[in-house]
Order: C-alpha cells, then structure tokens, then sequence
C-alpha cells in the first residue's frame, strides 16, 4: 500500500499547477469541478438549512406565531426544493463522484470534460433562478407541486421555480451521462468490471437513475407549467383531466429520486468501512449488484406514495410487495457493511463514526419505511410526521452522514491537509445525538396523528416539538462544526501523507492532492479492489 | 499513426476509444429524449383510453393528409441526412455543404406546413382559447387539442433546434473549421439526433392522428 506514484513528486498539483479565478471557472479538469460543485451545494445546504431552521422555531410553540401560515407554506417549500434538487441530488455524484471516478478507474478525467463544466453552470444558473424565485415571493405548494395545487390555485412564482428545476435537471442528466460513459470506456489496462472500487459501481447505478428518470420529470413539470400558464387541462377535471396522473409521473422520478440520493452515500460506506477494517469487503459482488437492483426495483415502486389517492386496490397490493423488495437489496448491503466489520483489525477515525452514523440510521430509516408499505399501516401514518421522520431518516441521516463521512474521509486526498481528528469525531457525535432528537420524537408525533405541512398544532403535541426543535439546534451545530475545523485546516492542518488512512484503491496511491491528470502514466491494475496485505487485516501482534 | 489521433481530446488514448465513448454518450443522451416523449406518450394515450368518445371527435377534425405529406417531408430529410453521413466520411466536402443545406431545407420546410396546419385550425376554432367559436362539443375533445398542440410544439422546437444545429455545421464547414473525414463523427451524431427527432415524430403521427380515425 505505501507503494507510490513516483511521477507524481515531478507534477504540481490539480491546485498548484494554474492560478486565478479564472482558470477555476473555465477548467475542464474534474477534480476543479469537483471543488466547484463542493462550494455550490455546500451554500445551498446552508440556505436549505435556514429554511428549515424557520419551520422548527414556528414549531415551538403551538400557536402560529412568528410566520404566517403561508409564510410557513412558503419556508418548508424553500427547505425542500433547495435541499433535494440543488444539495441532495448533486451532493455525492457531482462532488465525490466527479473527484474520485477517473482516479478510482486509472483515468486522466471525465469522458466529456467540457459538458463537465457546463453542467456545473446549469446548477448555479437553474439554482440561482429557482432561488430568486423563491426568496421574491415563493410558492407554497410544497417541493412535490401537487396538482390541482400547483396548476389552479397557487398564488406564487410557480412557473419561474419549475423553471428553475427544469433546468437543474438537465445539469444532473449530463453529470449522468459523463459517469456512465467514463466507467464503460476510461477504465485504466486491467481496471475489470469487478475490480472497481464498490463507489464507482454505486455511482454508475446512480447514474442510471438520472439519466433515465430526470426527463420523466422534466416533462411533468413542463406540463403542469403549461397547465398554470394557458390552463391547457392535462390534470384538470373540467376537460376530463385527471389530477391523479400528475402523482404517477411525478413520483416516478420522485421516487428514484430517493435512490439517487442514498445510492451514492450507499458507494461511499463500502469504501469507509473497508478503509477502516483494513479488508476486502465481505460479499463484493453482491454488494455490487444489489446497487443495480436498487436501481431497477426503485424504478417499480412509486405507487406506494398514493395509497389513499384513490388508485386500484390491486395496483397499491403490487406496489406494496415491489416496496417490501426494495429492502432485500438494501439490507443485503447493511449485513455486508456489518460483516467487514466484524472480527477486523479497526481502525476508528471521525469518517468511520460518519459510516456508523450511516448503518445506525439508515436501519431506522429502512425499517420505518416497511411500516409505510404495509397497505393497512400506511392509512394510520399517511401524511404524518412518521413520514416526514421516516424519509429524514433516509436523505438526512444516512445520505447527509455519507456525505460527510466522504468530505472527511477525503478530504486530505483532495486538499492536501489534515483536519483535527478529535473536533471531527465531537462534530459526528453531535450530529448523531442531535439528528435522533430531531427526528425520533417525529416518529412518535407522526403516530399520535400530527400532520405534515402544519404550522399550529394541538399543545398535547407541544414536548415532542420542543424535543425535536432542541435536537434541530443540536443538529446544526454539528453541521456549522466542520465548516470551520476543515477551512481551518486548509492554512494551519498538517500536509497530508498520500495514504493517511492506510486504505487501498487507485486514489491513494497517487500524491495527495493528485497532480492535473491523476497519474503521469496511466496505471496498470493487477490488483482486486480492496486488496490489503495479510498483516493489515489481522493487525501486528 | 491514425489520422483521427491528432484530434484527441485530453482523457483519451487511442481514436477507437474516443470513438465508442462519443457513441455511448450520445446513445445515452437519446434515451433521455426518448424518457422525455415517453412520458407525453403515456398521457396521449392515457386519455384515449379515458376518454375515447371525445378523443374520436377530435381526431377527425385534424388534418391526417396535411401531415402524412409532413412525415413525407422529414423522411426525405432524414435520406439527405444519411447520405451526408456516407459523404462526410469520403471527405467530400461540396456534397456534405449540399445535402446539409438540403436536409435543413426539408426540415424548415416540415416547420412550414405545421404552421400552415396550425393556422387551418386556428381558423376552424380548434386552437385553444383563440379564433372563432370551436365545433367540438366534448370537453375531452378539447383536452385532446390542448395535449395535440402541446406534443407538436413541442417536436417543433426540436425540429428548430436540429435545423439551427444543422446550419451551425454548415458554417463551420465553410470557414474550414472542421476538417474531414477526421471529424465526421461530429457530422454522425448531428445525423444520430436528427434521425431521433424523425422517430419521434413517426410515432407521434399515428398517435395523434391516425389511432381512431376509422371509428
């Protein structure tokens, strides 16, 4: 593993070798885009924030009080539309995705670097659009447009937000594109199918996603906009529209949306928990295909959003039995995760406590999400704050814990610096503490029949919305913590070793951070993924 | 040394692989357009199995003659198209100008009649919300008009955006900022998209105007 690129002394690093704002905002190299796209989400992830910060103080009370209903309306729409399109869904393809795949595969940079940057454009310029939309007036249907909400009685800049994500869409189908492309035709001499790195595996699954469910938004979103402009009648009753075809195509995007968005977070723990038990991978293959049939049964499993709009009894008892498979897949991977874990030689950094973070709540997450597919149980729950729970689980808990323990984890490898590990494992503390005390009171709320999308509420509700908005101010400060450890480390954190966490896998084996293409010669792979000497596996003693 | 070396671009290292990768994207690519009309196709017929009555009514009041001579048109435009390729491979640079030219031809030609089509039935009243008073009774029938003007201008604007695409090659070639054959794959993807646009706009005929017409 300490075997080096010798080249790599010679080349000036991705950051050293140009300066100046502008040959950061015309590059074509990943790695800067990458850095791009890091800056870009981690803005919206504290605008999303704020917003959300909004909804939890309204909450403390049960009168509303400090936001006007609407205003409320208006404040979870933000945090919604923000936090899924312009953090979640870029967050781990576009940052680590873009950074790690050419080098995870032995090659000099995307397929198609120029459409690379260009769709990192798309995100700011669709992203700033939707955003002044919604800070000049907003909408308040909510981040899924619900028609006959969206398209008839919204008062506020519907069309400039959808126009807004229409165009972001198009950033997240070309990112698709450039990694489905790079993996099937830049693998380096040697790099087979199985021997990529679980997260490039996860990724191309990703991908798969965007690339074929984005459009199917896109085109939903143009017709409820033609909808609410020229009252064209696609989902309007008084032409024999139907409202209930506007749920169906929304959420077959939607719902892979989800996979788009643990998938990735999903790539990252195989690497995390491999780094730190210092093995192969319990499983790999499964571990590898069960990202694909995440990816195709994710595809399968909309309906379960419409329970109680009224669908075919036989159509929610399919939807239902597609819903329980998608959790064979996913467990598959937990058990494998847990079994590398078991018995090995660990290692305990704050990016392993990140990837424990992730098993703890994406178990919870996971089962909560079988109580929904259950038909009967799904009527009592519909629409509650078990769900607001129960998919925070998923796309907070565990997907924002896979991005952070990515930012941690490579953090080094992409800037060259190391960041104080006691600060990073009190950060992923916090957030663990913090995140179950927002989100399991929910659960119980979600229960005791509070529903969603409400900005006053009965005072038996008042504690666990106390309990939940103190978790919520838990919770933010882990997140602001590593804003600030990281960017200090940038000017005072010691120089990075190329492999400080003794992980195997292309990427650490060139200098840390890598020179402009990766490698001076494009390497050779004889090697399996994840393959650490015996003596590291079983310790020394 | 292969020609088509001197124009790699930078991840690649042979043409054969920079090759199949600029193949596999634009593949990729189609399959998002064809998501993007598979979704309008699922709500045209959706509603025809809703509302077959309505649809039926609609459906005679188009003009299907008008538009099979449009299908004609864009067919013809997509045999320019192919031959563009063949000749783009050769190098023959005059022949690529005009059968270029020729296909834009035939596709502003195909945006033409559809104007013409358009203001046919604006003038009987089938046009949403404008002209005289319009002789459908059903409301579906009028939901069926709305969803028609909607999958046709919709295939319009990419029928615009593979014309302007087209003459963009057509000025790159004449300034010389193109060289051939070694760019002819640039030349073979305009074709992939163009004969893209063909195939949608075969499926879209018969869906809107044909399916029911017998009835």
């Amino acid at each position: 593993m300490s075997q080096k690129n010798p080249a790599a002394d010679r080349a000036p690093s991705y950051l050293a070798d140009e300066h100046g704002l502008r040959t950061w905002l015309l590059t074509t190299d990943h790695k800067r885009i990458a850095i791009l796209y890091l800056i870009s989400v981690t803005a919206f992830f504290f605008l999303g924030s704020l917003a959300a910060s909004l909804v939890r103080i309204e909450l403390v009370t049960p009168e509303g009080d400090l936001l006007s209903p609407d205003g409320y309306n208006r404040a979870f729409t933000l945090h919604g539309v923000v936090m899924v399109w312009f953090f979640l869904i870029p967050s781990i393809p576009a940052v680590f995705g873009n950074f790690l795949i050419p080098i995870m595969i032995g090659a000099r940079d995307m397929a198609f670097p120029k459409l690379n940057l260009f769709s990192w454009y798309l995100l700011v310029g669709g992203g700033s659009f939707t955003l002044y939309a919604l800070l000049a007036g907003g909408v308040a249907t909510g981040w899924t447009f619900y028609t006959p909400l969206s398209t008839m009685f919204s008062n506020g800049h519907v069309v400039a937000v959808i126009l807004g994500v229409f165009i972001v869409g198009f950033s997240s189908i070309l990112t698709g594109l450039n990694i489905i492309v790079t993996i099937h035709r830049l693998r380096a001499p040697g790099m087979t199918w199985f021997r990529m790195p679980l997260f490039c595996w996860s990724l191309y699954a990703t991908s798969v996603i965007l690339v074929l469910a984005t459009p199917v938004l896109a085109i939903t979103l143009l017709l409820v906009a033609a909808e609410h402009l020229f009252g064209i009648g696609v989902f309007d009753p008084r032409l024999g529209g139907d409202p209930l075809l506007f749920q169906h195509l929304f959420w077959f995007y939607s719902h892979p949306a989800v996979y788009i968005m643990i998938l990735p977070a999903m790539g990252v723990m195989s690497e995390l928990v491999t780094a730190a038990a210092h093995k192969r991978i319990f499983g790999y293959s499964f571990v590898a295909y069960s990202s694909l049939a995440i990816a195709v049964i994710g595809f399968m499993v909309w309906g379960h959003h419409m329970f109680v709009a009224g669908q075919s009894m036989y159509a929610s008892m399919v939807f239902s039995l597609l819903s329980f498979l998608v959790a064979i897949p996913s467990a598959i991977k937990v058990y494998n995760w847990t079994a590398t874990l078991y018995k090995s030689n660990l290692t305990i950094d704050a990016h392993f406590l990140y990837a424990l973070t992730f098993i703890g709540l994406f178990v919870i997450g996971g089962i909560t999400g079988l109580f929904l597919a259950l038909l009967a149980a799904d009527v009592h729950v519909h629409d509650t704050y078990f769900v607001v729970a129960h998919f925070h689980y998923i796309m907070v808990g565990a997907a924002v814990a896979g991005f952070f323990g990515g930012l941690h984890f490579w953090w080094p490898k992409m800037t060259g610096r190391m960041y104080s590990q006691l600060w990073g494992k009190i950060a992923a503390v916090m957030i663990f503490c913090g995140f179950n005390l927002t989100f399991f009171p929910q659960f119980l709320l979600g229960y005791l029949g509070m529903p969603r999308r409400y900005h006053s509420y009965p005072e038996d509700f008042q504690f666990l919305h106390v309990l939940s908005s103190t978790g919520a101010a838990v919770l933010a400060v882990g997140y602001v913590m590593p804003f600030f450890y990281l960017l200090w480390s940038l000017r005072y954190g010691p120089q990075a070793e190329d492999d400080p966490w003794d992980a195997a896998g292309l990427e650490w084996r060139t200098s840390s951070p890598p020179p402009t293409h990766n490698f001076l010669e494009t390497p050779i792979v004889d090697f399996d993924a994840y393959e650490y000497p015996p003596e590291a596996t079983h310790g020394r003693s | 040394m292969d020609v088509r070396e001197q124009y790699l671009a930078e991840p690649y290292q042979t043409a054969a692989q920079q090759r199949e990768a600029t193949f596999l994207g634009m593949w990729v690519f189609l399959a998002t357009e064809i998501m993007m009309f598979g979704g309008l196709f699922l709500v045209i017929y959706y509603y025809r199995l809703q509302h077959p009555v309505g649809v039926g009514e609609a459906v005679h009041h188009l003009h299907s003659i008008l538009a099979a001579f449009n299908s004609a048109l864009l067919l013809t435009g997509s045999l320019c198209m192919s031959l563009m390729v063949q000749a783009s491979r050769l190098g023959d640079y005059r022949r690529v100008q005009r059968l270029l030219l020729l296909t834009a031809f035939f596709g502003l030609a195909f945006l033409a009649v559809k104007g013409f089509e358009y203001g046919w039935e604006y003038r009987e009243g089938l046009l949403p919300g404008m002209g005289p008073e319009s002789p459908l009774k059903e409301p579906a029938a009028r939901l069926f008009m709305n969803i028609y003007l909607f999958a046709t201008g919709l295939h319009a604007v990419h029928v615009t955006l593979g014309v302007t695409i087209i003459l963009g090659m057509v000025v790159r070639i004449h300034f010389a900022h193109m060289k051939l054959p070694e760019r002819a794959i640039t030349l073979e993807m305009v074709g992939l998209y163009w004969h893209l646009i063909d195939v949608i706009w075969i499926v879209l005929y018969p869906s809107l105007y044909l399916v029911g017409r017998a009835v």
